[in-house]
């Protein structure tokens, strides 16, 4: 008897109502003197999470860190750690480890030594710590290196010591600020789905801070956008990619190809967007809510935009301009089309022909076509 | 290399004479054979011997030592406590007072504090002898080793204390298994530091020393006053030599530990 096709569970604990959270911080703003590192985050992060933080340098994402691993104290706000109030509970108490941004490896331990200091000060019986720091160094490739000083060792070396130190005790919550930045991008790919793995095995909740989006793609089940101390947007990958809720995620978050332009007429969920003289407008869809007159951005990855070398009839927006520059990235091209009101609008295309066979070159006449659903409408 | 200049090398040569003359020609004189210390009759080393036998000065320098080693543990245990405190401690109220006046003792007339000293003990009535010369000593000497032990925890990175924390350590734990085998040279040097100087120190001990706790110091300065004996050009030698012994030693140690850590941090650089 044919089995109906079981629908896979999908993990998305923030949809569920009932579902409680690991992590709640409820209006936590944090100062350091008059400058605000941290402005009024509300946030919640759930149990089996990965919980990436994303933004620019300087926008608090350590401080952030900081704060749950307890070396911060917490200007105004809370934050609960399973329900309870975590602000009296010295870092030692809490059931959180953290990777430090500077590594922090004790200089005078040995990488064996590192690793293995804070299962000696855990309940883990004595002949199960060696096993332990053995497994980790597997785990990160530092075998050969167990008996060296941290001195001793390349700077990627140290970031995967630091990344075991931090594994071992396996805690109940870890954070990962920049755990790959000094590692090669094979070395990188493969901690990546190490860590992937062992938080599927041990369900631990991770928060990681990179500067690297595919990174954030990859392993991420929720990404924050942070900028200034605030968080602007959080989402899962696929949404931050899809639907930004603002120019600057939209921007912060991979290429875009941004017009900014008033609505003149709307129908339904669509609308209509004058955004130059002399160019036509572009249909798009909007949120509900946006009304004739605002003021407004289109935005559009370049992925979703067509060159083609006629007019394609069916398209609802269609561009002409020329080709201003290609930039070849191997599997697929880039191409730079600038408009007649001098704007330059990026397509992407698959180069599956020979280079020798391409369609366009510079200074080609083009036509860049969407559909009214590729690209989304921003009113911030 | 470059090459000397004349008055370079005169200059050089003048300070250092002007320095250490008097203690070389002190050495010198301690080898002499003669009974009258200005007059030169031959090397010999038979000072030393009778040096030896002179109970007076063993028994003073074996105050002087049992003076230096429990005073200096003393200070380097409380100075290192002040220098973490006053590092660490955070902001707390009237941090700069304390910071400003852990420096104090450094410019302090040596008679003012051995005077004050005097009367404190007086007041409390604590009978002078080998304990209120080792307190009176942790006292000034602590301040040396809190200004070494301190410019060592300025440049340590507080996070590898946070490490520790976040790893399960208590404060404490997290002191003595990171911070403290880390500073342990500014530490040690610091011991050796307050050794010295308790060694020296002829002022403070004469105030604060009884009758049956004479150091060499103050023996020494006693003997002069009746007449320059040349066992006492022997004994001055003796102390010399750990003097300069001990001094040499704590700023290896401390040369050490911080070319130690630049080549660290070039190599960490360089990886
Ligand atoms: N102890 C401190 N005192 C004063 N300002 C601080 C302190 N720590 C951090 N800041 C400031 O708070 C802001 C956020 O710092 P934070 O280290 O969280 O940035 P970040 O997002 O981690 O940046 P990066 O990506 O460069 O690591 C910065 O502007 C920083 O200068
Ligand atoms: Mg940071």
């Amino acid at each position: 008897m044919a089995q109906p096709a079981k629908t896979p569970v999908v993990f998305a604990p923030w949809e569920d109502k009932t579902a409680k959270p690991l992590i709640e911080f409820n209006g936590v703003t944090k100062r350091f003197g008059s400058f605000t590192a941290i402005d009024n985050i509300s946030l919640k992060i759930y149990e089996k999470e990965f919980f990436a933080l994303l933004g620019p340098s300087g926008c608090g994402k350590t401080t952030l860190m900081r704060m749950l691993a307890g070396f911060e104290n917490i200007t105004s706000g809370t934050v609960l750690l399973g329900g309870r109030d975590i602000a009296p509970v010295p870092p030692n108490k809490r059931p959180v480890n953290m990777m430090f941004q500077s590594y922090a490896l004790f200089p005078h331990l040995s990488v064996w030594d590192n690793i293995a200091f804070g299962l000696r000060r855990s309940d883990m019986p004595k002949d199960q710590i060696g096993d332990r720091v053995e497994e980790m160094l597997r785990l990160t490739r530092m075998e050969k290196f167990a008996r060296r000083k941290p001195h001793q060792i390349s700077g990627g070396q140290r970031q995967r010591v630091a990344l075991a130190r931090s594994l071992a005790k396996a805690p109940k919550l870890l954070l990962l600020d920049e755990p790959l930045g000094a590692l090669d991008k094979k070395l990188r790919n493969d901690t990546q789905f190490e860590l992937m793995d062992i938080q599927e095995k041990t369900g631990t909740t991770f928060v990681i801070v990179t500067h690297d989006q595919e990174e954030a793609m990859t392993v991420a089940s929720r990404i924050a956008v942070m900028d200034h101390g605030k968080i602007i947007q959080v989402a899962t990958p696929a949404q931050i990619y899809e639907t930004p809720n603002s120019v600057y995620v939209a921007d912060f978050i991979g290429d875009v190809n941004l017009f900014e332009g008033n609505v003149t007429a709307t129908k339904g969920d669509k609308v209509e967007i004058a955004w130059a003289e002399g160019q036509p407008s572009i249909h798009a869809t909007a949120p509900a809510g946006t009304k004739s007159g605002d003021r407004v951005h289109f935005a559009i990855r370049p992925e979703k935009v067509s060159i083609s070398g006629d007019k394609p009839d069916d398209a609802a927006n269609a561009i002409q301009g020329t080709v201003h520059d290609i930039a070849y990235l191997g599997n697929i091209s880039t191409y730079h089309v600038q408009l007649s009101n001098g704007l330059i609008v990026k397509a992407q295309a698959a180069n599956n022909r020979r280079l020798s066979r391409r369609n366009f070159t510079w200074e080609d006449q083009v036509w860049l076509s969407f559909t009214d659903t590729a690209g989304v409408v921003l009113n911030k | 290399m470059r090459r000397f200049s004349w008055f370079n090398a005169t200059s050089l040569t003048l300070g250092f004479a002007f320095l250490y003359i008097p203690m070389i020609i002190l050495i010198i004189y301690s080898f002499n054979g003669g009974r009258l210390v200005t007059v030169w009759a031959g090397f010999s080393t038979k000072w030393y011997g009778t040096l030896l036998s002179n109970e007076a000065f063993l028994d003073a320098a074996w105050v002087t030592v049992r003076v230096g080693f429990m005073s200096s543990t003393l200070a380097t245990i409380l100075g290192t406590m002040a220098a973490y405190v006053l590092v660490r401690g955070g902001r707390f109220h009237g941090r700069t007072l304390f910071s400003g006046m852990i420096y104090a003792p450094l410019v302090m007339p040596e008679v003012i504090t051995g005077l004050s000293l005097l009367l404190l003990f007086i007041a409390i009535g604590l009978d002078r002898g080998i304990i209120t010369i080792v307190l009176a000593h942790t006292t000034f000497t602590m301040c040396y080793v809190s200004v070494v032990v301190s410019s060592r925890l300025i440049s340590f990175d507080r996070s590898l204390e946070e490490a520790a924390l976040d790893l399960g350590c208590t404060p404490f734990d997290a002191f003595r298994s990171v911070t403290l085998p880390i500073i342990a040279p500014a530490v040690i040097s610091g011991w050796l530091l307050a050794f010295t100087l308790s060694l020296d120190d002829l002022v403070i001990a004469s105030f604060t020393s009884g009758p049956s706790s004479t150091t060499l110091p103050i023996k020494i300065f006693s003997a002069v006053r009746l007449g320059v004996r040349p066992e006492i050009n022997a004994l001055s030698t003796i102390m010399i030599g750990i003097v300069t012994i001990g001094v040499i030693t704590a700023s290896l140690i401390n040369k050490r530990a911080v070319t130690k850590r630049l080549d660290d941090e070039q190599k960490a650089a360089a990886a």
